[in-house]
């Protein structure tokens, strides 16, 4: 079966790639273009270690056909914070223990970068609605919200 | 252990040596390292939950395009037979016991093709009846799942093959004497099901087969140690010819202490010559990885109406799954624990069912056998009239009790956490209509054991700490916390990581809650021989002796003279004094100091629905010394979560057939961000007298009292003492109904 080519961006960076119809956005970032800060916990959309965002849109990259990724942006964690410089959401992460294993990390920071740049002011149980669809199981969200409020209110310039 | 210690290091919030790589997406996870001309394997799972294999042909699978090996039992040699139920639950030999069962694997070019060939493999089975639980695997009747299985533990062992693996029993004092006392009698069973450990990252490796003695196997594991071991046995490898390198691990709570893929994958690149990378889907997580035991639990408690426990009786059935060996031992030997009662009785059985073999789940035994005790007490005080935090602190063990299964306790902190409870803000709270409080406690006994670790110093006074004990929850930081204290240098610039099986001797699993006990005292023995040496470097500059050189907060005294040398000092002029310094722990830790929680729930309960909300939640628990106070709190917070999801959510569902129904997170729910409130903490610290900075292990505790102070606030908000797990919303409404 001969494979199609797909020409997108991948944060920020002009990317292209060969891909089976078949293969998710998922299998692809980590495979072809060996950017595996993108986790796979179910590979059925149900627990958010693969959030991505294509255009702007936070989505679970496993239910993303590769591609679909014609033409679009793809943000993925490697994209999150320059080399020199946290972002001030990893930074919270780190300062707020909100991490044990660290595996729903990546999607949980990207899905906060989105939560944030649509809602910059969300209050603790629209923090909690919007994070519903990235499970973590050390932690039980404590550490986690404390450090997305914090993020927050950092990045309205408040602290 | 001197309790007036002041700390510099230990007990503060440093951020963690790994914590950049995690937040960046940079750390590498089991799935995430790939090697040169690797091939996929795949594996073909038994479609039913009993039945004989018959036959297995291979031969078009081989055949298939892109298809490089095929594996089945026939490939382990004999040395498998050394550890047979573990082969056995790798790849089956001449019988499934569970729906999911391995029975065949193929290495591919593709995951595709492999699960194409898969698809080829023709399987003769002779279907047999399941047995689904503990209840009807332990009647006379019952189809028996291993014909060689004689029930162990008997006056006499039994000449007819049963189901029931073990049996055993304990007892103290004389507690149909103690039953005859008692005013106020309680006796219910309870039930808990099968439920998953839920890590995010589900089982993976890359390996490689070298007949050069090379062979190399990448996975994530709580134990890379015990991989080898294992992997070693059944396919008959020295151990030094097989080297287990420990990837970041994506959770595992006990689940994965067990090898499922590696000895598989190792046995497709033997016979294709190629590295093999294997990972489960996430329905193959649920069907085929050990998940916690499922339990009906008899109890009995009888108390006089001053408040006096007379007497405790149980008797606890667990499921094991396809194989023996469920945690039915540390079941009997926690149940009633946290209370110092004369008159004990308990007796356990170990029963297999057509289930995937139970691996350890969080204080493995407790939470099933203390959730059926925790609310027995709870019953016995409400009828009592006494305020469930009185009546255990009148009868709570503390340091003297002599507990069922053997040890007297040292200095413990159950009364410390009861009066913590009764303090906190949440107790002194009012509730509303349809809402419930409940409150248990929770004991488990920590284990120490082997840890090896060795510190190298480098030029610059900057040193590397390698452990062999996987970093599953920010142990790394707590490593660097107690060699900072030890050495008198920052910890930023001390960095814990963890060894491969060729860097140190043995070290056990990260499990047990023993990590930052035991591989923390090793890491202690360890800064101590550094600066032991510190000390002998610095006599032989001065031309003293190294009784005359006193090291504090990294600076080295000549106490006969003016000197003084820096850590970084001694490290830089090392080459001239005798090359340069590391320092070795190689440890069995003993003295592992047993761990109290108590836990406090609020729920309200939509009597249309049943469903429950958890509106405020206090976990308090024993840590001894919280080394990191942060990730102290997270095993805390963690604990709860879990616990609160097998209160309210979480079981595995099985048709008649016994096939698994609900093996994926839509179905199989674990809590989320929106199910769950901030979870409060409260540290209370007892020193555990041997461990140098008082450490008990926390890791585990904080799941066993949930399911009672859930299950206790849920009941009391309906006025229905519920038995059953988890708390469903279907349960919940039929009891409403049935009593209404």
């Amino acid at each position: 079966m001969a494979k199609t080519h797909v020409s997108t961006t991948v944060n920020g960076d002009p990317v292209e790639f060969l891909c089976e119809p078949s293969e998710t956005l998922l299998e692809v970032l980590r495979e072809n273009l060996n950017l595996k800060g993108t986790k796979e916990g179910c590979g059925s959309g149900d627990c958010g270690a693969c959030s991505v965002t294509v255009d702007g849109a936070l989505v679970c990259s496993c239910l993303v056909f590769a591609v679909e990724a014609e033409g679009t942006e793809i943000g993925t964690v490697e994209g999150i914070g320059s080399n020199d410089q946290l972002h001030v959401i990893q930074q919270k992460f780190l300062e707020h223990a909100a991490l044990q294993c660290g595996i729903c990390t990546p999607g949980l920071i990207v899905s906060t970068k989105a939560l944030l740049e649509d809602n910059p002011n969300p209050t603790e149980e629209e923090a909690r609605y919007y994070l519903a669809g990235n499970l973590c199981r050390c932690t039980g969200y404590d550490k986690i919200i404390r450090a997305v409020m914090d993020s927050a209110e950092a990045m309205r310039g408040g602290a | 252990m001197s309790e007036a210690r002041e700390y510099k290091y230990v007990g503060t919030r440093s951020i963690r040596p790994d914590g950049y790589d995690k937040v960046t997406g940079r750390a590498n996870y089991g799935a995430d390292l790939s090697l040169p001309g690797m091939v996929w394997g795949r594996v073909l799972r038994s479609p039913h939950a009993h039945a004989n294999i018959r036959s297995i042909d291979t031969s078009k699978a081989e055949a298939y395009p892109g298809v490089f090996s095929v594996a089945t039992f026939a490939d382990f040699p004999d040395s498998a037979r050394d550890v047979i139920d573990l082969a056995r639950n790798c790849l089956a030999e001449d019988k499934v016991l569970y729906h999911g069962h391995a029975v065949a694997a193929v290495a591919a070019r593709t995951v595709a093709i492999a699960e194409e060939a898969l698809q080829l493999i023709e399987v003769d089975y002779e279907v047999l009846a399941p047995v689904m639980d503990v209840r009807d695997a332990m009647l006379a009747d019952a189809p028996v799942l291993h014909a060689d299985m004689f029930t162990g533990g008997l006056a006499e062992t039994p000449d007819t093959a049963s189901n029931i693996a073990q049996r055993m029993e304990m007892s103290k004092g004389d507690v149909e004497a103690g039953f005859a006392e008692a005013d106020v009698i309680v006796e219910r069973e309870y039930y808990s099901p099968t439920v998953h450990q839920g890590y995010i990252e589900p089982h993976a490796c890359t390996v490689r087969f070298d007949e050069s003695g090379q062979s190399m196997i990448w996975c994530s594991t709580q134990g890379h140690f015990d991989v080898r071991a294992n992997t070693a046995k059944i396919l008959n490898m020295d151990l030094g010819s097989l080297k287990v390198i420990a990837s970041e691990i994506g959770g595992g709570f006990g689940g994965k202490t067990v090898v499922y893929l590696e000895p598989v994958a190792l046995t497709l690149s033997r016979k294709s010559g190629r590295a093999v990378k294997m990972i489960m889907d996430r329905e193959e997580v649920f069907m085929a990885s050990g998940p916690g035991a499922a339990s009906r639990n008899l109890i009995k408690i009888g108390a006089r109406k001053d408040g006096t426990i007379t007497a405790m009786k149980a008797r606890l059935c667990f499921e094991a799954g396809a194989f023996r060996g469920s945690p039915m031992g540390p079941g009997c030997m926690t149940v009633f624990t946290p209370y110092d009662v004369p008159n004990q009785y308990v007796e356990g059985y170990d029963v297999v069912v057509n289930k995937p073999k139970v691996a350890a789940y969080r204080a493995p035994g407790a939470p099933q056998a203390e959730y059926a005790a925790e609310m027995a007490i709870n019953e016995v005080a409400a009828e009592l009239g006494i305020d469930p935090i009185d009546f255990r602190l009148q009868n709570a063990a503390k340091e003297g009790t002599q507990a069922l299964y053997g040890p007297t306790l040292k200095a413990v902190g159950l009364v410390e956490c009861l009066e913590a409870a009764k303090n906190s803000p949440q107790y002194q709270t009012a509730l509303a209509e349809n809402q419930g409080r409940g409150l248990a406690a929770g004991f488990w006994f920590n284990i120490g054991g082997l840890s090896s670790v060795r510190i190298n110093m480098n030029p610059d006074g900057t040193g590397t700490i390698v452990e062999g004990s996987p970093d599953i929850g920010g142990s790394r930081a707590s490593m660097a916390l107690m060699a900072a204290e030890e050495l008198g240098l920052p910890s930023e610039r001390l960095k814990p990581i963890i060894g491969d099986t060729e860097n140190l001797p043995y070290s056990g699993t990260t499990g047990g809650s023993r990590t930052t006990f035991a591989t923390g005292m090793a890491v202690v023995e360890a800064a101590q021989d550094v600066v032991r040496q510190f000390k002998e470097r610095a006599a032989a500059l001065w031309n003293v002796t190294p009784e005359q050189v006193e090291y504090t907060d990294g600076v080295a005294s000549n106490t006969s003279g003016d000197d003084k040398l820096t850590a970084a000092e001694i490290c830089a002029q090392a080459e001239r004094t005798g090359g340069h310094i590391s320092g070795t722990g190689n440890i069995n830790a003993r003295g592992a100091g047993p761990s109290f929680a108590v836990h406090l729930a609020d729920v309200e309960v939509d009597k249309d629905t049943g469903k429950v909300t958890v509106l405020r939640y206090t976990a308090i628990q024993d840590a001894g010394k919280a080394v990191h106070p942060s990730y102290v709190e997270g095993q805390y917070q963690g604990g709860a979560a879990q616990g609160i999801g097998w209160a309210l959510n979480e079981e595995y569902i099985y048709s008649k057939d016994g096939l698994l129904e609900n093996a994926g997170f839509l179905d199989y729910r674990i809590p989320l961000a929106s199910d769950l409130p901030m979870i409060d903490t409260i540290i209370v610290e007892v020193p555990n007298s041997f461990h140098p900075f008082g450490v008990r292990g926390v890791g585990e505790t904080g799941i066993i009292p949930p399911l009672a102070a859930v299950g206790t606030a849920v009941s009391e908000a309906i006025n229905v003492r519920l038995t059953d797990l988890p708390c469903s919303p279907p349960r919940v409404l039929k009891a409403i109904h049935d009593n209404a």
